[in-house]
């Protein structure tokens, strides 16, 4: 009962979508008042719908519910409820409800805050956006029915990938969905102003609430990523170049590029063509990366069932949606250029270069993720080639570095016009401290890690250049006013500063482990220990702990050293059900690094302990977590919540205007 | 004594679970130099049966496997080019995770670093069409300096 309500729900969003669609766009080109407000109606209803749709099929999985085929395949019994409410968005289907419960947040938050914005604007973004609804609702319904019955129903079910058992899923896939399903408000918006050929200040004053809003949530959903593939997988990797990583990064990076080129926009009038393209491109590479997820063509640790029938489906959409949001763009955009001026040296430039260093890196992440596709169609299956980590080291790292070089410079300086020497002047505290970094860098990391050290420097010249920016504001008036300043400062200089400054820390934690990073192999007996890394690790215990639905080889071992004196508990799991093994590495993390435990094998009387030290990898993660608090911070600013000037008058007169 | 004899215990109880993914030995080479050359050659080497690993990371047997051959070439006297064009003659270019630099993948490499280019010629081309734009009109010294300083000002605000 409670899925068929969950089926009907969802053919009824899928209709409103349509009629959504079909409002928003004609509301805004007739300046229809009645349907303009009926494509608002329709996005908050749509909402409503998606989100009893998904409420319903969670309520299969915690029932649980076997009869539900989707229920069977991915939950038992057995397994605790908070995974099996996660396993909710476990499985292509599933996540893919999640896609469009995403999409129609989105839609009506849009319905919601956009009333002091040009209605016919916010009509006809609510059209772009419907239609995109209806394509993903419609490919769930005829492709991807979440709700489909088995009968007989089955007494229990098939296990959810005990990979997947985690915390990691409660959090991380929507998180990530509403980071990158998030960048279809820019599209919409995009396309929107593009119909109605008018992309002014206003616009870009409304436009950047969506894309940081996305972006912080992007930002959280890879740090959380990651870090969950550090202690899941079980040798302390974070960052694996893998596929469908790579899918959420090229978002990333082609948002992080909109997040800025918008501000130009908003605070100049300038790059508004540039702008309007990012946003068609940045959704653009969220979809691609929807494709690569479920489509199968790529192999990856997270690739759902795949299914190349419904990968044609979500590419064929993804090459339909970006081609025509280009043409329309290509149609209307040359006629949307501005005035406004600014010399090479100036912060309008310093973004353009940003920009122009952050698409290059996006195209590298591109190419070496679609590349062996590439080879592989055009040889017809002959040569299969693997792009790997080396490669985006000698690709991908050289372009980041002169990007992290330039971000520093960026708030220091003047809008239009500034000087070089000037702005160097101005930079002279940080540019010190980063020439300390520095040469501290040569001696802890070796001479011959010359990215490593590169990176370092620049991390710290990051965190000094950001602390710059506020101290210089809070001393600019002298002595008196430094109190009232420091609490006078607007969230947006908070935000800029922590965003700066956790990209600063993410690069120092990535150099630092990368250069520093050693590993250990030992059997070890009960109470024998081994030395590693100004540690001595001692076995203490090992026992066998039941689980709920897992049996675990527990380790506990002791480690000592200079100020430290504790446990860590390693385990290893076994699920019977699907009969798969997991780790669950012991981590010692401290602010100096990770102290990271893996349980191997057993060999006679002893077990093998595998141990990585980690220097300042923790810095990873929590420079994703500062940046997306500088990110959420922004969104609290004045500014950006008032939003457009707005027009007071009542839709009424939008119909009379011209 | 006793505390070893129930950890013993709690051992041989693990013995009876059921075996793990890969109890293959790992062996290293007696050479420190050898082993770390070994060690870097494992981390650029694709493990074949996995998703998207190196020999160094993988837990399958293959990898362990593949892991010790490249020891033995290695402690055989092999260079590291010598030990990859071994494993590419068994497995292809596929086995590489830094693909070779040729007719196939001259894109692949060259890529990147033209994107910047094409991209810093477009830039340049409309920081000078912006600029020829501005120029119609040149400032005095004082307009320039009264309008920076207002600048400044609107930046602080």
């Amino acid at each position: 009962m409670i899925a068929e309500i969950g089926h009907l729900a969802l053919i009824l969003a899928f209709l409103l979508a349509l009629v959504q669609a079909a409002m928003g766009l004609s509301g805004g080109a007739r300046r229809d008042s009645r349907l303009m407000a009926g494509a608002r109606a329709s996005a908050l209803f749509q909402l409503l719908f998606v989100a009893m749709a998904f409420v319903a099929l969670a309520i299969c999985y915690l029932i649980p519910d076997f009869s539900v085929a989707l229920v069977q395949q991915h939950s038992h019994s057995t397994q605790p409820w908070p995974y099996r409410l996660a396993a909710t968005w476990g499985s292509h289907e599933g996540s893919l409800l999640l896609w469009v419960l995403i999409l129609a947040i989105y839609g009506a938050a849009a319905a919601l805050f956009g009333r002091r914005l040009r209605p016919t604007l916010v009509s006809r973004m609510l059209g772009v956006q419907a239609l995109i609804a209806a394509a993903f609702l419609g490919f769930a319904l005829f492709t991807s029915n979440p709700f489909l019955r088995l009968h007989p129903a089955p007494l229990d079910g098939a296990e959810l990938n005990p990979l997947l058992q985690d915390p990691g899923l409660v959090l991380h896939p929507p998180l990530l969905y509403l980071g990158y399903v998030g960048f279809s408000a820019a599209f919409s918006l995009a396309a929107a102003a593009l119909i109605e050929g008018r992309a002014d200040m206003a616009f870009a004053r409304w436009l950047r609430p969506w894309i940081i809003a996305a972006w912080s949530a992007l930002t959280l959903g890879i740090a959380l990523g990651s870090w969950w593939a550090y202690y899941e997988l079980g040798w302390g990797g974070w960052w694996f170049w893998d596929p469908v990583e790579n899918a959420s990064l090229m978002p990333w990076l082609a948002g992080t590029a909109l997040l800025h080129s918008a501000i130009v926009l908003e605070k100049r009038g300038a790059l508004i063509s540039w702008t309007l393209l990012l946003s068609i491109l940045t959704f653009s590479l969220s979809l691609l990366g929807t494709f690569l997820v479920r489509s199968g063509v790529l192999t990856s640790v997270h690739a759902f069932a795949v299914d190349p029938a419904r990968g044609t489906a979500i590419l064929g959409f993804t090459v339909l949606a970006t081609g025509a949001a280009l043409a329309l763009y290509g149609w209307r955009a040359p006629s949307m250029q501005t005035g406004a001026v600014f010399s090479p040296v100036s912060r309008e430039a310093g973004l353009a270069l940003n920009n122009l260093f952050l698409m290059a890196a996006t195209a590298t992440v591109f190419l070496g993720t679609f590349y062996p596709v590439f080879v592989e169609v055009l040889s017809q299956g002959q040569d299969r080639i693997s792009v790997g980590p080396p490669y985006y080291a000698i690709t991908f790292v050289p372009l980041v570095l002169p990007l992290l070089a330039i971000v520093a410079y960026g708030p220091m300086l003047n809008w239009k016009r500034d000087s070089l020497k000037a702005v160097t002047g101005r930079l002279k505290w940080p540019l010190l401290i980063a020439a300390l970094a520095l040469v501290v860098a040569i001696f802890t990391l070796g001479p011959s890690h010359v990215l490593q050290i590169l990176g370092a420097t620049l991390g710290v010249w990051l965190i000094a250049g950001s602390a710059w920016v506020l101290v210089r504001r809070w001393t600019a008036a002298g002595r008196d006013e430094i109190g009232w300043r420091i609490r006078k400062t607007p969230p947006a200089v908070w935000a800029l500063c922590l965003a700066h400054a956790g990209l600063g820390m993410t690069a120092l934690g990535i150099a630092s482990v990368t250069a520093l990073e050693t590993e250990t192999v030992a059997t070890l007996t009960p109470g024998q220990s081994v030395d590693f890394a100004g540690r001595r690790m001692t076995l203490t215990g090992a026992e066998i702990v039941e689980g709920p639905n897992y049996r675990a080889e527990r380790v506990i071992l002791h480690a000592t050293g200079p100020g430290v004196n504790r446990e860590i508990i390693s385990e290893r799991r076994f699920y019977p059900v699907t009969g798969t093994w997991t780790t669950e590495a012991g981590i010692d993390l401290t602010p100096l690094g990770a102290y990271y435990v893996s349980v191997g094998e057993r060999r006679g009387d002893g077990v093998v302990i595998r141990a990585w030290n980690h220097p300042m990898v923790g810095w990873i993660w929590w420079g994703g977590l500062v940046m997306a608090f500088g990110g959420a911070l922004s969104l609290a600013d004045r500014r950006l919540r008032l939003a457009a000037p707005a027009p007071r008058a009542p839709a009424k007169t939008a119909e009379a205007a011209p | 004594m006793k505390r070893a004899a129930l950890i013993l215990t709690a051992l041989i109880l693990m013995a009876s679970a059921p075996p793990p993914p890969a109890p293959v030995e790992d062996r290293p080479l007696a050479d420190p130099a050898q082993e770390a050359r070994a060690q870097a050659i494992h981390e650029s080497l694709r493990c074949v049966v996995c998703q998207n690993e190196s020999i160094a990371e993988s837990g399958a047997v293959l990898a362990a496997d593949l892991r010790q051959v490249v020891r033995e070439r290695v402690s055989a006297g092999d260079s590291d080019k010598e030990v990859r064009a071994f494993m590419v003659e068994r497995y292809g270019d596929f086995v590489l995770l830094k693909p070779p630099f040729e007719a196939a993948t001259w894109l692949l490499w060259l890529g990147p670093f033209a994107v910047v280019l094409i991209g810093a010629g477009a830039v340049f081309a409309y920081l000078r069409r912006r600029r020829s734009a501005g120029e119609a009109t040149p400032l005095t010294r004082e307009e320039r300096a009264r309008l920076d300083a207002l600048l400044a000002e609107e930046d602080e605000a």
